[in-house]
């Protein structure tokens, strides 16, 4: 069996690099370090003596990550992720997912591929994570709108609970809107009237 | 209509772009754009080449990198855009500073010798190499701090390291002793004044007057699919810089870049270089430098076929480039004045009508010639009294001696006859 990779993580999201780790290691990778972008990345990086870095376009650090050439000259000369042309597809879905990568030691393009698909993946998974929990806070909120709503109609028109939801439902309908921004129109318009 | 995406790093010299859009000069020709804060330019480079971008503010290096095949990822790009001259500065530490002003600093031409005295000192003594920091391989900081250094005697690849660090944490790099330098854009020269951890050694200004910074570029499939696109872009950006480099508009832009979305950086800070009182160290007072930063006067904006291939010589200098290739057609692959003429003569504004012109000659303002009326031009002198001529690049690197690239001249001539 081929030795493992040898991957050292920069991204100054914790969490996203421990997702990251956690799926390089469940591919076979061994994982140097996590670090977050900082000053002296150049002297890290020669005490971790990585085959392929991997960094989040969020950070700055991709400039100085591509001039390891000169740093790394005793080993054999690095090259980019990128350095591949004809390679446009991953080149892309990469750009897209926020990541890149930097080969620093003589890795075969297929097995470089291999590890940047993982974090592409993971990369994807923490940004499907991200959007999921934004929904939910999005829904608590409008749940909690709706309510609001629901509870001023009772109150100024003196309806049921089940009456002021099908008066929003309504209202909705008629306007072709979504019954939260509804709810926050009449929310909105019994502060102005208060 | 998309929006069109065009990308920038916060960076003072960002301004015609966010004056373009703040100021309504976009929409008043027609353009209906975003702009995305980049945090750095193997991003912006990457992002145009996939089309996440439709061009960005970019280091007048990159489009002629990606020309000459020498970066990663080749996808052709195009500039008709000059985004300003100068603007840039070499700051070394506190205590560097002290040596070197005891080994006989002064102006920025001395400096370099008295940097050479200190490095001197440091072999004798077994101390380690200094570090200076710049932004990106292909970047003009790279570049003008190579020529100070080996004009001070320095060879930049022997005597001193050079690494990268991106500008953002330039200032941190110096208070924690990592670098003992640096050349970057502002604000960062001035955030390290102010914060009394460095000194300004030498300005871009007096190491090459009026010398080019940074473009603004597109993906050539991109600008070759909408020229009209193109032109209004360019039309637009020409008015803006006209407003962003008048003196009494100065001010505002200070004002416009320091807000969130932008530098997010104090005012106070930016309105420094912007109006160009310019602050060398902590304890001395503010110089008057009205040409720190130029965003249109000088015809700063005409992207000059010979400013292109002053950088491609530079390339084969440092040995980024080792193949010899024919400078001049790489040059004219990535820039071009033909469209920018296009434009200024649709807002009026007068061009040059030569797309070459020899460097390191005129001492003094002097005028060229142009389409729509002369111009008024600024200086070009170099700091080590050089002289360039585009088309003579074989002579000129030559004529470094000892600093002469690893390249056989030979064939690089014979590609450039």
């Amino acid at each position: 069996m081929a030795s493992p990779i040898r991957v050292l993580i920069v991204d100054d999201s914790a969490e996203r690099a421990a997702l990251i780790e956690a799926g390089l290691v469940a591919s076979g990778c061994e994982v140097l370090a996590r670090l977050a972008g900082r000053a002296d990345l150049h002297d890290k990086l020669n005490s971790f003596e990585p085959d392929v870095i991997i960094v989040s376009m969020e950070c700055p650090d991709r400039d100085a990550l591509e001039d390891m050439s000169r740093i790394t000259s005793q080993r054999p000369r690095p090259t980019v992720m990128f350095v591949d042309r004809s390679d446009n597809e991953s080149i892309r879905a990469a750009v897209q997912a926020g990541v890149s990568a930097y080969v620093v030691g003589g890795l075969s393009p297929e097995r470089v591929r291999s590890v940047l698909e993982v974090a592409i993946a993971r990369f994807n998974e923490f940004q499907a994570l991200r959007q999921e929990l934004e929904t939910a806070k999005e829904s608590l909120e409008e749940r909690k709108v709706i309510e609001r709503a629901k509870g001023l109609l009772m109150k100024s028109r003196g309806l049921s609970e089940d009456a002021a939801f099908h008066q929003l439902r309504r209202m909705a309908m008629d306007r072709k809107m979504r019954l939260a921004a509804v709810a926050r129109e009449v929310v909105a318009a019994a502060e102005l009237l208060l | 209509m998309t929006p069109l995406r065009l990308g920038f790093i916060p960076l003072s010299d960002c301004a015609v772009l966010a004056v373009a859009l703040e100021k309504g000069f976009f929409r008043r020709h027609g353009l209906d754009v975003v702009l995305s804060r980049e945090v750095s330019w193997a991003n912006i480079r990457d992002k145009t080449a996939v089309g996440a971008l439709d061009g960005a503010q970019m280091l007048a290096g990159m489009p002629l990198a990606a020309a000459a095949g020498i970066d990663p990822v080749a996808s052709p790009l195009l500039t008709a855009f000059s985004l300003d001259l100068n603007g840039n500065a070499i700051t070394v530490s506190n205590e560097l500073w002290q040596r070197m002003q005891a080994a006989g600093a002064v102006t920025a031409s001395s400096n370099g010798a008295a940097l050479r005295r200190v490095i001197d000192d440091n072999r004798r003594s077994g101390r380690p190499l200094l570090r200076f920091a710049m932004v990106y391989p292909f970047s003009t900081h790279n570049y003008e701090l190579r020529y100070w250094l080996a004009a001070g005697g320095i060879d930049p690849d022997a005597d001193v390291q050079l690494t990268v660090v991106p500008p953002p944490r330039m200032v941190e790099a110096l208070e924690r002793g990592l670098i003992d330098g640096f050349c970057v854009g502002e604000p960062w020269n001035s955030l390290a004044v102010l914060r009394e951890l460095g000194r300004v050694a030498a300005t871009k200004y007096e190491i090459w007057n009026n010398s080019p910074e940074k473009v603004l570029a597109l993906s050539r499939g991109f600008a070759e699919r909408d020229e009209e696109l193109h032109q209004a872009l360019l039309r637009a950006l020409i008015e803006a810089a006209v407003w962003t480099d008048a003196a009494e508009n100065r001010a505002e832009v200070a004002r416009i870049l320091a807000v969130p979305r932008y530098l997010n950086a104090p005012e106070e800070l930016l309105a420094g270089s912007l109006t160009g009182r310019v602050v060398f160290g902590s304890s001395a007072a503010a110089v008057d430098m009205p040409d720190f930063h130029v965003f249109q006067r000088y015809a700063a904006n005409y992207p000059w076929i010979s400013h292109a291939v002053w950088l491609l010589a530079q390339m084969v200098r440092w040995g980024q480039l080792a193949s010899p290739v024919d400078l001049l057609a790489t040059a004219k692959a990535a820039y071009r004045p033909d469209l920018y003429r296009e434009a200024a003569r649709a807002v009026g504004i007068a061009a040059p009508e030569v797309d070459l012109k020899p460097e390191g000659i005129h001492r003094a303002p002097w005028h060229l010639g142009g389409a729509g009326g002369a111009i008024e031009m600024g200086s070009d002198m170099f700091c080590d009294g050089r002289v360039f001529d585009a088309t003579d690049v074989v002579g000129y690197l030559a004529g470094f001696g000892a600093g002469a690239p690893q390249m056989d001249l030979d064939a690089l001539a014979a590609l450039n006859s």
